[in-house]
């Protein structure tokens, strides 16, 4: 067969695959006339991940209609693609400030949806029992101030450990993280020189440390080297069986970070949240309540372009708080408590569709 | 290199190849253009200061490039230094010396070190390269060079070395595999003509490595722009901290790592700005080395009078 | 019995040193990777399974496979290479046997700034000019910030090989009447075709082994698809997610993974040396 013949042969075959792998390529579920499965994406912070994994699964149990995917790519990837548009719901440890709920492009409802705690771990060989630290005692030690680990203001609160006389080597985040935003919000509130110098945000200029990348760059640097102190979420020092600190609350408490003293905080700080429900609960009042407790967050949007995609996230959601909040504990995450929920609630039934709520 | 005959076939090949070559030269202006745009609310709060300032504190609003520009040419270089030399001898053992029965497989090995995610990469940093470098390597070169600013500071097994030594790992199969069939296409007469005016083995393959020269001088860019731009693994075994420091013990950062670390946080514009300017400064790295890369290479082929490759 | 010099006896001192130096190099290289090799085999032989090669991830403590993930990342990378290998090579025949003049060197240096983008930008440029404008993710945009990443490294490496074909090749070719068109693609293109190969090769692992980018193109998902308009999930987003994650039962996982991705890189690697194997 003659040269031309043969790249002929060819260019038409090569036709035929492109032309057939755009016909099959693309989801019959989008166009035409049977619907399909409801698909949804929703993107956002890296701490609830494995809970809303967790939820999907269970989810996607009880709903085969509706297919949900969720990819933890940091609070404010969430954010961004949510004000994007090219996610259906997002997710935040952080609340979104002011301007940026402004620069949305219709109005953003933040629905809480479980609790997390920030602790304090450490890698000290020879110390068995659990540390106490002080709220000015952490600020100093991130700041650079306290330098060595047998600090006498250490000491003050932890009588009979034997610390040594090393440098103490501070590990924190160096990517932008809702953990960090968190950390450094309880920091502002408890030493002015914190929040003069450095401030609250995700991605604050730490006079001192080494940096981690995700909770768990910063729990395999502290797992791995000697003298070292830094924060990370409770699930991640539990999984990894790291020290966690007990931490001197607003009332005066040493209290260990657990699910019921997360709750308590949240509890506490009920009287104070907004109606928009964005709240910080660092640093509550309550004997029983851990300090360094925050919310995380569900971004959707009151008014939902897509009657059956906006009904799928608001029944997802709903099911969430409800249903969704029992197997939060086995994770280490804390429920929502209970007068919450019901705000919440309402703020879910006020979601609608081209002017009709969407949940009757 | 015209067609005798004018033939119409070559006008549509050698227009559809040059389309294709302006199709990714448009694709690239087009990256720069969308980088520069977006960097411009940065560009005009800071000026030319973004170059040399050191601070950078999202939470005030203070942004400046010099500490990631050090960090990512440093460990860039670190890297080219412990790679190249180590690359260019597999690929002069693997193609003048080791038995084709050995060379093949042994070649597969080394590129499968390509294949290893750079997220693997990093844990693997973490885990294994960091305390290792620590406990072991560390303190013996803070202990016999430490009258050196290099190796001064206190030794955590994260930081600029350990950062740069990754990327080395990193680098060395894509620029070994790459010499490996440009040695390969070295013709034959050229070693055979070499031995016969007497020189020993390592001689011969100095010859087969001048006659090279261009060909790994592109291994080299190629494995440089690897480096330069390589995120993932670099960013959890650097430490991260903006700071320009002389020892290679302490912690630095790199400009693909803090848009990695920082982009999907950035809610701010002049923050997000910033980072895209960072981005574009890459650019202009790259832009940089590469030239003075180019440069170097030309005067050595200059110098060499060129090779003959008419086999 | 040759009487050797002094400067003789040097020599070859410094021939047998460096030529040993050059194996120890090489059994360095081979170390390494073994010891990454066992180190990741250590901590993730014990999640393989048939099971985990075929189902779908599972929330902690279920169990739950790669299954997805592997047909994901096999879709992207079939279009990548779709996209990237005919771009970059013919990139690679423009540099090599076409361009002249300065343009030349023009497009070379723009293309060799293209190597050191950071995955990262890539994909969020590919984010802006396709996801936001369809407004979803989809394997798509995937596929072609992957294919982006390929192209210098597959230009480069074509043009250096193509460049290494010997000048009497295409004389003679030429000589025999054919056009340049032939000459290129029937013998320069064959005879340069393994050193073509390794680019390809290299691009295929470069970008097998890429997270940042799919993050922001293809998404993920848990679900299994091959469709171009949706998100998909793939191997390196898979481990991504495992590996920073708080659970043990995951990081074995994301080992595992790793494991099962680089013996599909050996594989393809295999079959592209088989099919272009010297056969003179």
């Amino acid at each position: 067969m003659s040269a031309w013949k043969r790249s002929a042969q060819s260019v038409v075959l090569l036709g035929a695959f492109v032309a057939l792998s755009v016909f099959v390529g693309c989801d019959p579920g989008n166009k035409g006339v049977s619907p399909g499965p409801v698909q949804l994406q929703g993107a956002g912070a890296t701490f609830p991940n494995p809970l809303y994994q967790k939820w999907l699964s269970e989810y996607g149990k009880l709903h085969a209609d509706v297919k949900i995917d969720y990819q933890s790519i940091g609070s404010g990837g969430g954010i961004k693609q949510i004000k994007d548009q090219t996610i259906d719901f997002g997710a935040s440890d952080t609340p979104m400030k002011d301007e940026d709920l402004k620069s949305a492009p219709s109005e953003l409802l933040h629905i809480p949806t479980v609790l997390g705690a920030v602790v304090i771990t450490y890698n000290l060989e020879g110390v068995a029992q659990a540390l106490r630290f002080s709220p000015d005692v952490v600020a100093d030690i991130f700041l650079g101030k306290i330098k060595k680990w047998n600090d006498p203001r250490i000491a003050a609160d932890n009588a009979g450990a034997k610390l040594p006389a090393a440098d103490i080597t501070v590990v924190h985040r160096s990517d932008g993280s809702g953990t960090s935003g968190v950390f450094t919000d309880y920091l502002s509130k408890v030493s002015p020189e914190w929040k003069e110098k450095v401030g609250a945000g995700p991605s604050p200029s730490w006079p001192v440390g080494i940096g981690g990348k995700g909770n768990e760059g910063v729990t395999g640097q502290v797992k791995q080297t000697p003298n070292t102190i830094g924060y990370v979420e409770l699930v991640y020092a539990v999984q990894n069986k790291l020290p966690v600190a007990q931490i001197k609350n607003a009332s005066g408490a040493f209290v260990e970070p657990s699910i019921d003293s997360v709750i308590a905080a949240a509890a506490a700080s009920a009287a104070n949240t907004p109606d928009d429900l964005r709240v910080s609960i660092t640093n509550a009042q309550g004997a029983q309540v851990y300090p360094i407790s925050s919310y995380t967050y569900i971004l959707v949007y009151k008014d939902q372009k897509d009657a059956a995609k906006g009904k799928a996230v608001v029944d997802f959601l709903w099911w969430g708080i409800h249903d969704g909040e029992n197997f939060a504990k086995d994770l280490h995450y804390a429920a929502l408590p209970a007068d919450i929920v019901k705000r919440t609630e309402a703020k879910l039934n006020s979601i609608t569709a081209g002017g009709i709520a969407l949940r009757k | 290199m015209l067609s005798p005959t004018g033939n119409t076939g070559d006008t549509i090949f050698r227009g559809l190849m040059l389309l294709v070559a302006l199709f990714v030269v448009a694709i690239v202006i087009a990256m720069v253009i969308a980088l520069a745009s977006d960097s411009m609310l940065s560009i005009r709060q800071f000026g030319f200061g973004f170059l040399t300032s050191s601070q950078w504190n999202p939470v005030k609003g203070e942004y400046g490039a010099l500490p990631f520009i050090y960090g990512t040419v440093v460990s860039s270089l670190i890297a080219l230094l412990i790679s190249v030399p180590f690359s260019l001898g597999i690929a002069v053992f693997l193609v003048e010396q080791a038995p084709h029965y050995i060379a093949r497989p042994v070649g597969f090995l080394v590129e499968l070190l390509a294949a290893i995610p750079s997220v693997v990469y990093g844990l693997w940093g973490i885990f294994v390269l960091a305390p290792f470098l620590r406990v072991h390597v560390e303190p013996p070169l803070a202990r016999w060079l430490g009258w050196l600013p290099f190796f001064q500071g206190s030794i955590t097994g994260i930081g600029l070395l350990t950062g740069g030594i990754i990327l080395a790992i990193m680098v060395t199969p894509i620029i070994s595999a790459v010499v490996r069939d440009v040695l390969a296409a070295v013709p034959g007469s050229q070693r055979e003509a070499a031995l016969a005016l007497g020189a020993t083995k390592w001689e011969m393959i100095r010859v087969v490595l001048v006659n090279g020269a261009p060909g790994i001088a592109g291994a080299v860019i190629l494995g440089l722009g690897r480096a330069l731009g390589e995120t993932m693994a670099v960013t959890m075994v650097i430490g991260n901290r903006p700071q320009i420091s002389a020892s290679l013990f302490d912690p630095s950062y790199t400009i693909a790592s803090a848009i990695a670390n920082e982009f999907t946080e950035a809610t701010q514009d002049l923050y997000l700005s910033a980072l895209v300017e960072l981005g574009l400064i890459l650019f202009l790295v790259t832009f940089i080395v590469n030239g003075i890369a180019r440069i170097l290479v030309w005067n050595v082929t200059r110098k060499t009078g060129g090779v003959s490759r008419a086999a | 019995m040759v009487h050797l010099g002094k400067a003789d006896r040097r020599r070859r001192l410094t021939s047998a040193v460096m030529t040993s130096l050059t194996a120890g190099c090489t059994l360095l290289a081979v170390g390494l990777l073994l010891v990454i090799l066992s180190y990741i085999a250590w901590q993730g032989i014990g999640s393989l399974s048939f099971t985990f090669l075929v189902d779908s991830p599972r929330p902690v403590g279920e169990g739950g496979g790669i299954g997805n993930a592997i047909l994901g990342s096999l879709v992207l990378l079939g279009l990548s290479s779709a996209v990237g290998l005919p771009l970059g090579i013919s990139v690679g025949i423009y540099l090599s046997e076409i361009g002249k003049g300065r343009f030349v060197g023009v497009v070379r240096f723009i293309v060799d700034t293209l190597t050191g983008i950071p995955s990262i930008v890539t994909g969020v440029f590919i984010y802006a000019i396709l996801v936001l404008p369809m407004k979803h993710f989809s394997a798509f945009a995937g596929g072609i910030a992957l294919a982006l990443i390929m192209v210098p490294i597959v230009a480069r490496t074509t043009e250096e090989m193509l460049k290494l074909v010997p000048h009497s090749l295409r004389e003679g070719a030429l000589a025999l009447g054919a056009p340049q068109w032939r000459v290129t693609l029937g013998v320069i293109l064959p005879a340069a075709a393994s050193g073509i190969a390794t680019g390809a090769m290299l691009a295929i692992a470069r970008v097998s082994g890429e997270t940042a980018p799919l993050l922001f193109t293809a998404f993920g998902s848990r679900f299994f698809s091959y469709y171009m308009d949706r998100p998909i999930a793939s191997l390196t987003v898979q481990i991504y997610n495992y590996a920073i994650s708080p659970y043990d039962e995951w990081h074995a996982q994301a080992w595992a993974a790793t494991l099962v991705l680089m013996t599909l890189i050996l594989g393809i690697n295999i079959i592209v040396r088989f099919l272009t194997r010297k056969r003179f």
